[in-house]
C-alpha cells in the first residue's frame, strides 16, 4: 500500500483538492483532514494547501494555526512528521512557529500570480530529496502575502545551516529577502513553499511537471524511514 | 515635536469581515463575552514643525480614508518621551 | 466620530408601544427605546425548527385577527374612520394602510411612477405598506423588471433554435446546457456597473461574488470567472482611480473564492469615463440531476435564510444605484456600499454542494440586487404558492434595522432554500459545520390558503400582503419609444477608409509598433497577474488565449472553451451588426482553440433607455445578436442588461458583450494561439476586405470613429469554426489565433510574443499591405499548421469553402517578425512596446522583460544563456514603489 498523504481542509482552503490530485499523481494515497478534527487518521505525510484560511482577514494563517488538527500536527511535526505548507500552509507554519520568519505583504501590494523559475537550494529535507542542489524548475506562483521576511539573525542561521529550500530566479515576484521561496526546519521534515508545485504536475493545466518531484520526494524519504514513521504514528494518535 | 494621529475605521453600518473573523476565533484563544469586534487602521504622522491640524484632516479625507466606506477621527499625540533623536 | 452606536431613524412618534411584541426571543429590539437594547442584539444563532413553529403558530392569530376588507375591495375606501382599527406600533403595517389611505408616500422618490404607484393600489386594493413600497419600488425597477427591455429581449426566445441541450433556458439565473449524458454545465453573464464607478474595489468584487451564487443556485459547483472591463481613456485620471481598484476587486473576490480567472476583456475608450463596465462572467458544471429550481413548492416547506446577516449594505442600492445616473448631487445621496466577503461566499458554495448532494433542498434562489424581497418573491411567485415571513427571524448585523430595510438590503452572500421540515436538521448541521448562519424564516403556505399570497409579518404585525406575482411577474413593461439617432447618417457617411494611410515600409513598421503598444491592444499581463488562473487544477487555456478553456472530466478529457467579446465603435456604427459582430468574435475566439459553440449569454450595456436614440440603439442590438444566434443555431440561454450607463445627455457606446460557450470533447487537442515549432507553415483563413471603419487604427492613429462596421457573415464563421474543430481533432493544427481589433498586424504580433517565435510572412498579391495588416473584417484566422500536415490542411479548407491563403512559416525563437520587402522587427523590440505600455500607466509590478522570457523560454524547454543575465534587474525597483500606497482596503486579504 502506498503511502498516506493527509491534505487538511480549513474552512477557505482552496487548492485543497489540487494538492491531493498531485499526491495521487506523485504515487501517494491522499485522505482528506478537517481542521475541526484533531485527529490525523494514521497518515504518513501533511500538506497544508494554498487558500485563504478563515478568510486570512486579520494575518495570514493567525486563525488557522488555533485549529484543533493544528495542535496534533505541529507535535507529530516536532517528532518528524513530514509537513509540506503551500502558501497559505507556508504561512501557517510560520505563524504556528514550526518555521522561522513570517510572509507579509508583497513589496509591490499586488496579488500575483505567474510561472515562476526557482533554483533549488537544498535537496535535504522530506519533500525535495529527489531534486539536485542547483536545480532549476518552474512552477506557478500566485499570492498577496508571499514575502519572506526575518531579523538578520534568522536570515543568517537559514543560510548557514542550508536551510533555505528554493529561491526566486528570473524576478523575484514579492519582494523576498535573499529571494527565499522556500524553507526547512532543522531536521527537514517540515518545509514551506510559497510557489504551487500541486499546480505543476500536468502538462495539459501547467507549465511543467516540476512539482512531481516534490511528491516523490516525500515518497522516497518516507520509504527510507519507516521506523521513524511507526514512531510518528504513536505521537499523532 | 508632536505627531498627529489619525484612526480610520469603517463605517458603522459597513460589514467588516476582518473584525467577524477575528470576533469567531475569540474563543479558540479562551475568550467568551465578546460581542463584536472591528477592526480599523492608525495612521501616524509627524510634522517637522507644529502639528498642522487641517492639513492632516485633508490628507485624511483625500487619501487615508475611502469616504464611502470609511469614517475618520484626528487627534494630537505628545511624543516629548518618544522622539528620537 | 465612528464609535456612536446607529441611532434610530424613525420619524413617528414615540407613543406607548403598547403591549411589547411577543416575537419567540424577548431580546429583539424595540425601535423606540434604543437604550435597552444590546449592542448587538440579533436573533439567536441556532434557529432550531420550534420557532418556525412559533412562526406558523403567529401566522394563524394574526390571520384570524385580520380584518376582512384586507383583501377584497377593488378601491380604497374613503375612511374617515373615527375611530381606528389599528394600533400605532411604530411603523407601517397593512392595518394601518388601510386605515390611512390618503398617507403621503415617497413613491417618486423609490423611483416609481404615479401610473405604477396607482397600480399598485389597484393590485392590494389598498396603499402598499412602507414595506410593501420598498418591495415594489425595488422589483419594479428597471434592474429588476427589465420593464424597458423586455419585449426586445422576447426575440431570444422566439429567435432560439431547438437545443436539446438545453436543461434551463432564460427566466432561470443562468441557463444550463448539457455536455455530456452525466454533466451539465451553467454560464451567465451580468453587469455591476454603476457600483464599480462608485466603490472600485468592492463594486467589482460584489459584482463577482454576486454572478457566482447565482451559478451556485442552479446547483452548479462554479469552476471559472471571467471579466469584460471598460474604462475611459487609459491615461485618465478616473481610469487610474477607479481601474486599480476594479481590478484589485475582482482579483480579492475570486482569488479568495478559489476561481480561476480564465479571460475576459480590457478596453480603454474615452465614453466609458464616467460610466466604466464591470462585466463579470462565471460559469459552474453540474451533475445533470442536480439542477435546481427556485420554486418554492410544498405547502408548510420552510424558507430558510442562510449565510451572512443582513445588514445596511446597498439600502436603496437597487432603485437608487442602479436606475439614477451620476451628477453632482450622487456624492450626496451615495448609499451605504455593499462590501463583499469571499470567505463567507466559499462557505455557502462548499456548504449548498452538500446540501445539494444529499438532496435536501426543494427550491433555492439567491439573493442578491434586490435582496430577500427578489428571493422571497421569485420562489413563491415561481412556484405558484403564497408564503408566511416571520422578518423578525432575520439576523440582523445591526438590531435597528426596520423592515423595509431588511427586505431592501442588498447584503451579500446570502441563499434562500426552502426545505422541508424533516430535512431541516440536516440542512443546519450542514450549514454549522461549515459555519453557515442558517434560519427558518417562514413557510410555505398552499395557494388555496389565503389565495397565494406572500405575507410578511414584523413584531406580531402583518406588514405585507401581496400576491407574489405581482412584484415578480406583473411588473409594468414599457414600450419606448425609439428614434435612429439623428446623426447617425453622417457618422456613416464618414468612413475611415478615406483617412490618410501609411504607405510606406518605415511607416508601416511604426505603426505595427504603435499598435502594438496602444492600451487596447498591448500586453494585459499587469491585470491578469491579479488573478489566480490556476486554482482547482482545470485550467487548460487563460488570457490572454482567445477563449479560457477548462477541463471538466478529469477521465475522458470532456472541456469548455468560454470567450467573452464585444466592440462598442461596431455598435455605435450599426447596433445591428455591431452585436452580430460580437456574436461572431465571441464564436470563433472559442471555435480556434477546437471546441464547437454551443450556447450564448450577454450582457448588454446601454446608456439611458428613455432616450429614444438609445432605445433605438438597444433593439437594434437585440434584434441583431437574436438573427445571429438563430443564423449559428446557438440559443441564447441567459443574460442581463444595463440601462443608464450615461452622464448627463451623454451615453456610452452601445456595448452589448456576449459570451459564447463551447465543447471539447478532449481537452488534450486543445489549440493554443501562440506559434510553437520553427518552419511551421503559416496561414491566414478568410477573407479580407478594405474594411477600416470602426478600427482600432482609426481610433490609435486618427482619434476617428465613422463609416459602417466590417461585414458580418455567420454563415462563413460557421464555415470557418467547423475547418478549425476538423483540424484540431485530426492534430493539423499547432496554433490558432484570432484575427480581430488590430487585424493582421496585431494577430501576428500575439501570435509570435505568446511564446517567443518569430515569423516570416509575405503577404498574398491584391490588397494594398495596409489594409492587409490593419483592416478588421470578420471571419479570419490565423494558423500555423505541423509540417507535413498543410496540404491535408489546405484541401480541408478548400472542401469546406474557407479561403485558405500561404502566409509565410514560423521563424526560431527570440528571432524576428519579418513581413517580406516592408520590416524586421526584432521580438524583444515588438515585447518592449506590446508590454511596457499598462506598467507605465498604473505602475510596474516588477522586472517585466526577465520574467516574460523566463517564462517563455523554460515553456518551450530551451533555457538560453541570455535569462540568466536579466535576473538581477529586479529588486531595486520594487522598493521605490512602496511610497505610493494609497487608501487600499483594510479588509482586501493576501495569500
Amino acid at each position: 500500500m502506498s503511502a498516506i498523504i493527509g491534505v487538511v481542509t480549513f474552512p477557505g482552503s482552496l487548492d485543497d483538492r489540487d494538492a491531493a490530485r498531485a499526491a495521487a499523481r506523485g504515487g501517494a494515497t491522499p485522505v482528506r483532514l478537517w481542521h475541526a478534527d484533531s485527529d490525523l487518521h494514521r497518515v504518513d505525510a501533511v500538506i497544508l494547501p494554498g487558500g485563504f484560511s478563515y478568510g486570512d482577514y486579520l494575518r495570514c494563517g493567525a486563525i488557522a494555526r488555533f485549529a484543533p488538527v493544528m495542535e496534533t500536527i505541529a507535535d507529530a511535526a516536532r517528532g518528524g512528521l513530514p509537513v509540506l505548507g503551500i502558501c497559505n500552509g507556508f504561512q501557517i507554519l510560520c505563524e504556528a512557529h514550526l518555521l522561522p520568519g513570517a510572509l507579509t505583504r508583497n513589496q509591490h501590494l499586488h496579488f500575483r500570480n505567474r510561472d515562476q523559475r526557482l533554483r533549488i537550494g537544498t535537496a535535504a529535507s522530506a519533500w525535495t530529496n529527489q531534486f539536485l542542489p542547483g536545480q532549476e524548475i518552474l512552477i506557478p506562483v500566485k499570492n498577496g502575502e508571499g514575502r519572506f521576511v526575518a531579523d538578520s539573525r534568522t536570515l543568517d542561521e537559514l543560510e548557514a545551516e542550508d536551510r533555505v529550500v528554493a529561491r526566486y530566479i528570473g524576478g523575484n515576484p514579492n519582494g523576498s529577502l535573499l529571494d527565499i521561496a522556500a524553507i526547512r526546519n532543522e531536521a527537514g521534515n517540515v518545509v514551506g513553499i510559497m510557489p504551487h508545485p500541486e499546480h505543476a504536475i500536468d502538462e495539459l493545466t501547467g507549465p511543467s511537471l516540476d512539482g512531481l518531484g516534490f511528491f516523490a520526494s516525500v515518497l522516497k524519504h518516507l520509504a527510507g524511514s519507516s521506523v521513524r514513521m511507526a514512531a510518528n504514528q504513536g505521537v499523532a494518535a | 515635536m508632536a505627531r498627529v494621529v489619525v484612526d480610520v475605521m469603517l463605517k458603522p453600518e459597513i460589514l467588516d469581515p476582518q473584525g467577524q473573523a477575528v470576533a469567531n476565533a475569540l474563543p479558540r484563544v479562551g475568550v467568551t463575552g465578546v460581542a463584536s469586534v472591528r477592526i480599523g487602521k492608525r495612521i501616524e504622522i509627524e510634522f517637522s514643525g507644529e502639528p498642522d491640524l487641517e492639513q492632516a484632516r485633508l490628507v485624511a479625507d483625500k487619501l487615508l480614508a475611502n469616504p464611502v466606506i470609511e469614517d475618520f477621527t484626528i487627534r494630537v499625540e505628545e511624543t516629548a518621551k518618544a522622539a528620537a533623536p | 466620530m465612528t464609535t456612536t452606536p446607529e441611532t434610530i431613524v424613525d420619524g413617528s412618534d414615540s407613543g406607548p408601544a403598547g403591549e411589547p411584541p411577543e416575537t419567540p426571543e424577548a431580546k429583539a429590539t424595540d425601535a423606540q427605546a434604543p437604550e435597552a437594547q444590546a449592542p448587538e442584539a440579533q436573533a439567536p444563532e441556532a434557529q432550531a425548527p420550534e420557532a418556525t413553529d412559533t412562526t406558523a403558530e403567529d401566522v394563524e392569530e394574526a390571520e384570524a385577527a385580520e380584518p376582512a376588507e384586507t383583501e377584497s375591495t377593488g378601491e380604497p375606501a374613503p375612511a374617515p374612520a373615527p375611530a381606528p382599527t389599528w394600533k400605532e406600533v411604530g411603523f407601517d403595517t397593512v392595518a394601518r394602510a388601510t386605515g390611512t389611505p390618503f398617507e403621503h408616500q415617497p413613491f417618486l422618490e423609490l423611483g416609481l411612477q404615479d401610473d405604477e404607484h396607482a397600480k399598485i393600489e389597484q393590485i392590494l386594493g389598498r396603499r402598499p405598506t412602507e414595506s410593501e413600497l420598498a418591495m415594489y419600488s425595488i422589483m419594479w425597477s428597471e434592474h429588476c423588471s427589465y420593464k424597458s427591455s423586455k419585449l426586445h429581449l422576447r426575440q431570444f426566445g422566439e429567435k432560439a433554435p431547438r437545443s436539446e441541450r438545453l436543461l434551463a433556458g432564460i427566466g432561470e439565473n443562468a441557463g444550463v446546457v448539457r455536455v455530456s449524458d452525466r454533466l451539465a454545465v451553467t454560464f451567465k453573464v451580468e453587469s455591476h456597473n454603476h457600483p464599480s464607478f462608485v466603490e472600485p474595489y468592492q463594486g467589482a468584487a460584489t459584482g463577482v461574488g454576486g454572478i457566482v451564487r447565482d451559478i451556485l443556485a442552479m446547483g452548479a459547483r462554479p469552476i471559472a470567472v471571467m471579466d469584460p472591463l471598460r474604462f475611459g481613456a487609459a491615461d485618465h485620471e478616473d481610469t487610474r482611480r477607479v481601474l486599480p481598484g476594479v481590478i484589485a476587486g475582482v482579483g480579492g473576490y475570486g482569488n479568495c473564492l478559489g476561481l480561476p480567472n480564465i479571460g475576459g476583456e480590457v478596453v480603454f475608450d474615452e465614453c466609458y469615463r464616467g460610466n466604466p463596465l464591470v462585466n463579470a462572467l462565471c460559469v459552474g458544471v453540474l451533475p445533470v440531476g442536480r439542477l435546481q429550481s427556485k420554486a418554492a413548492t410544498g405547502p408548510g416547506n420552510l424558507v430558510v435564510l442562510i449565510g451572512a446577516k443582513t445588514g445596511r449594505d446597498g439600502i436603496g442600492g437597487v432603485s437608487v444605484l442602479a436606475s439614477a445616473t451620476f451628477d453632482a448631487e450622487s456624492e450626496q445621496r451615495r448609499p451605504s456600499v455593499q462590501v463583499g466577503d469571499p470567505f463567507m461566499e466559499k462557505l455557502l458554495i462548499e456548504a449548498c454542494l452538500e446540501i445539494y448532494d444529499a438532496g435536501l433542498v426543494v427550491g433555492i434562489q439567491d439573493l442578491g440586487g434586490a435582496g430577500l424581497t427578489c428571493a422571497l418573491a421569485e420562489t413563491a411567485a415561481a412556484g405558484g404558492t403564497g408564503m408566511s415571513v416571520n422578518l423578525d427571524l432575520v439576523p440582523l448585523r445591526e438590531a435597528s434595522m426596520d423592515p423595509p430595510e431588511v427586505l431592501a438590503s442588498e447584503s451579500q452572500e446570502r441563499m434562500l432554500l426552502i426545505v422541508t421540515p424533516d430535512n431541516l436538521p440536516v440542512v443546519l448541521s450542514i450549514c454549522s459545520r461549515w459555519g453557515v448562519l442558517a434560519t427558518a424564516i417562514g413557510e410555505v403556505v398552499a395557494p388555496e390558503v389565503g389565495g397565494g399570497r406572500l405575507r410578511i409579518w414584523w413584531r406580531n404585525e402583518l406588514i405585507v400582503d401581496v400576491p407574489p406575482g405581482s412584484l415578480a411577474d406583473d411588473g409594468p413593461v414599457y414600450a419606448r419609444p425609439m428614434r435612429e439617432p439623428a446623426d447617425r447618417i453622417l457618422l456613416l457617411a464618414d468612413r475611415a477608409e478615406t483617412l490618410p494611410q501609411p504607405s510606406a515600409a518605415d511607416e508601416l513598421r511604426a505603426t505595427v509598433l504603435r499598435m502594438a503598444a496602444s492600451p487596447n491592444l498591448c500586453d494585459k499581463t499587469w491585470v491578469t497577474e491579479q488573478y489566480d488562473r490556476y486554482v482547482l487544477g482545470n485550467t487548460v487555456l487563460a488570457q490572454p488565449e482567445d477563449a479560457g478553456v477548462l477541463r471538466i472530466d478529469e477521465r475522458s478529457g470532456l472541456g469548455v472553451a468560454l470567450s467573452v467579446d464585444g466592440n462598442g465603435r461596431f455598435a455605435r456604427l450599426d447596433p445591428y451588426t455591431g452585436a452580430k459582430l460580437a456574436l461572431a468574435e465571441a464564436y470563433r475566439n472559442v471555435a480556434v482553440t477546437g471546441a464547437i459553440p454551443v450556447a450564448v449569454t450577454n450582457c448588454l450595456n446601454f446608456g439611458s433607455p428613455e432616450d429614444p436614440g438609445v432605445m433605438w440603439q438597444f433593439a437594434e442590438a437585440v434584434r441583431g445578436l437574436a438573427d445571429g444566434c438563430q443564423e449559428l443555431g446557438i440559443p441564447v440561454t441567459g443574460g442581463n442588461v444595463s440601462f443608464y450607463n450615461q452622464t448627463g445627455t451623454m451615453a456610452i457606446h452601445p456595448t452589448p458583450v456576449v459570451g459564447v460557450l463551447g465543447l471539447l470533447a478532449n481537452v488534450a487537442a486543445r489549440v493554443p494561439m501562440g506559434f510553437a515549432n520553427a518552419g511551421d507553415p503559416i496561414f491566414i483563413l478568410g477573407e479580407t476586405r478594405d474594411e477600416l471603419s470602426g478600427s482600432e487604427w482609426a481610433h490609435v492613429t486618427h482619434g476617428h470613429l465613422g463609416g459602417t462596421p466590417p461585414t458580418v457573415d455567420l454563415a462563413a464563421e460557421q464555415r470557418l469554426a467547423g475547418v478549425l474543430a476538423e483540424a484540431a481533432r485530426v492534430g493539423h493544427l499547432a496554433a490558432a489565433h484570432d484575427l480581430s481589433d488590430g487585424g493582421l498586424a496585431q494577430a501576428l504580433v500575439e501570435a509570435c510574443l505568446r511564446r517567443g517565435f518569430g515569423a516570416q510572412i509575405t503577404l498574398p498579391d491584391g490588397l494594398p499591405p495596409f489594409v492587409q495588416l490593419f483592416s478588421e473584417s470578420a471571419a479570419r484566422v490565423l494558423v500555423s499548421v505541423s509540417r507535413g500536415q498543410e496540404a491535408a490542411f489546405a484541401a480541408l479548407a478548400a472542401e469546406r469553402g474557407v479561403p485558405c491563403a500561404a502566409l509565410g512559416a514560423v521563424r526560431a525563437p527570440s528571432s524576428v517578425l519579418a513581413v517580406e520587402g516592408l520590416f524586421d522587427i526584432p521580438l524583444d523590440e515588438l515585447r518592449e512596446a506590446h508590454t511596457g505600455t499598462l506598467p507605465a500607466l498604473f505602475g510596474e509590478l516588477a522586472s517585466r522583460t526577465g520574467e516574460q522570457s523566463g517564462e517563455l523560454a523554460s515553456r518551450t524547454g530551451e533555457q538560453s544563456g541570455e535569462l540568466a543575465s536579466r535576473t538581477g534587474e529586479q529588486s531595486g525597483e520594487l522598493a521605490s514603489r512602496t511610497g505610493e500606497l494609497s487608501g487600499e482596503l483594510a479588509t482586501e486579504p493576501g495569500s
